[in-house]
């Protein structure tokens, strides 16, 4: 794992071949401005790497005395390229695009988002249990294995597995690709199960309605200060496994105060999946979703209802 | 945050401009980082040096803006500057704060020869 980002290694990067070793720090000026460029440094790795981290040389177009260069030295021509882009935009604009589908069809459209087991594909089990599995659909992320995708389709609901492999997160495009495979019904609920970790889903739009954040009660209480962007980016909050309660020292006021501190807007429900307490708070809000989600929708259906009257008409009126 | 994710979304940016603009190599990146962005700096200068590697932006100098976090107090009636999500206001000690800006991440130009 890399101590910087925490992530697992990408397979795209390539060796780099002999070369002087060469760190690379950024550094914060006064102003408040990063600054980052490669510099030759003794440095010791703490960690491992499946690949060889030394930076090539790089091509400085400042270093006018180096041999080689076809230009006159100190003569540069550069000039500026505007993009002004979210540097996320193309994940936006997959997500905004399963977003419109997903509204096309009246489908309500939950990521659900939390530690690893904090007990999300059980609370999945229950819920389908009760909504009835034709009633949702579920997108499953894990890094290896399709032990989820497996454990939904045993309760009758269409399931997809996404393997993201060395990723720590689902993207909007390879939800995309999901949501063209699966079986949706209009008017239903889709439940993507996001690959489990705190950290790095918060910043990633899959087109969902809302992100559901999973807490339980075998981890800290201060779970929300200690990751805030995650509890900030969801609407709900289900603090699961309540009956363990009586075994633990968890304080579930502080808890709830602390998830209101970072997201003072933050809906939240105790539960427990496996005994069903807690459920019908949890059902009422899936319920009272795809119903809002489904009225939302009325009105484009009834304008365009109401075009196709219209064009009917056109078409009958063209053939006499 | 997913650096190494930000890093090759910059990198396509770069490459997407290279295709309209056609330009060989890029110098220097300018990028916006919001104070209250899910970003580490160092990380994701890390992670561009990683992922240029062999391409047109190899060796390009990563400039990285950053903007300043603000929030908006319910008490002070007022919008403040904030450094972290969870802060509480400067003035009145109140929270939460509502926040107005700083939470973006931008690639806003970059510079390029040929």
């Amino acid at each position: 794992m890399c101590v910087t980002c925490g992530c697992g290694e990408t397979q795209t990067l390539a060796a780099a071949g002999p070369a002087p070793t060469h760190a690379v720090h950024a550094h914060q000026h006064a102003d408040g401005h990063w600054q980052s460029h490669p510099h030759e440094h003794e440095h010791e790795h703490e960690h491992e790497h499946e690949h060889d981290l030394a930076v090539a040389a790089s091509h400085h177009h400042d270093h006018a005395t180096e041999p080689g260069h076809r230009h006159a030295p100190g003569v540069r021509a550069t000039r500026r390229v505007q993009i002004e882009q979210d540097i996320l935009a193309k994940n936006n604009t997959y997500a905004q695009a399963n977003r419109q589908m997903l509204a096309d069809r009246s489908i309500l459209a939950l990521n659900l988002v939390s530690s690893p087991g904090s007990g999300k594909t059980t609370l999945l089990c229950e819920t389908i249990a009760r909504l009835g599995a034709d009633q949702v659909a579920v997108i499953e992320g894990d890094q290896q294995t399709s032990r989820d995708a497996d454990r939904i389709r045993v309760t009758g609901a269409a399931a997809l597995q996404i393997n993201t492999g060395k990723g720590c997160h689902l993207d909007a495009q390879a939800v995309g690709h999901a949501l063209a495979h699966l079986a949706l019904a209009d008017g239903s609920l889709l439940m993507i199960e996001n690959v489990g970790n705190l950290v790095c889903p918060a910043a990633f739009d899959l087109g969902e309605a809302h992100k559901v954040v999973i807490l339980s009660v075998t981890e800290g209480e201060d779970k929300p200060l200690k990751y805030p962007d995650m509890f900030r980016a969801a609407s709900l909050m289900l603090l699961n496994k309540i009956d363990l309660l009586p075994y633990l020292n968890y304080d579930v006021s502080a808890a709830l105060a602390y998830a209101k501190r970072v997201n003072p807007a933050l809906k939240i429900i105790q539960l427990s999946a496996t005994t069903g307490q807690g459920m019908e708070a949890w059902l009422t809000y899936l319920r009272e979703g795809m119903a809002a989600t489904h009225a939302a929708r009325q009105p484009t259906v009834q304008a365009l209802q109401a075009r196709v009257t219209e064009l009917e008409a056109q078409l009958a009126g063209r053939a006499k | 945050m997913h650096e190494m994710s930000l890093a090759e979304a910059v990198l396509q940016h770069i490459e997407d401009a290279a295709r309209r603009d056609s330009f060989h190599q890029v110098v220097a990146v300018w990028l916006e980082i919001g104070q209250l962005a899910a970003v580490a700096p160092d990380a994701l200068a890390f992670c561009f040096d990683a992922v240029t590697r062999g391409t047109v932006a190899q060796g390009a100098r990563l400039e990285m803006v950053t903007l300043p976090g603000q929030g908006w107090c319910a008490s002070c009636n007022a919008v403040v500057p904030m450094s972290a999500v969870y802060d509480a206001c400067p003035r009145c000690g109140g929270h939460p704060l509502r926040v107005t800006a700083g939470t973006g991440m931008r690639v806003r130009e970059i510079e390029v020869a040929g």
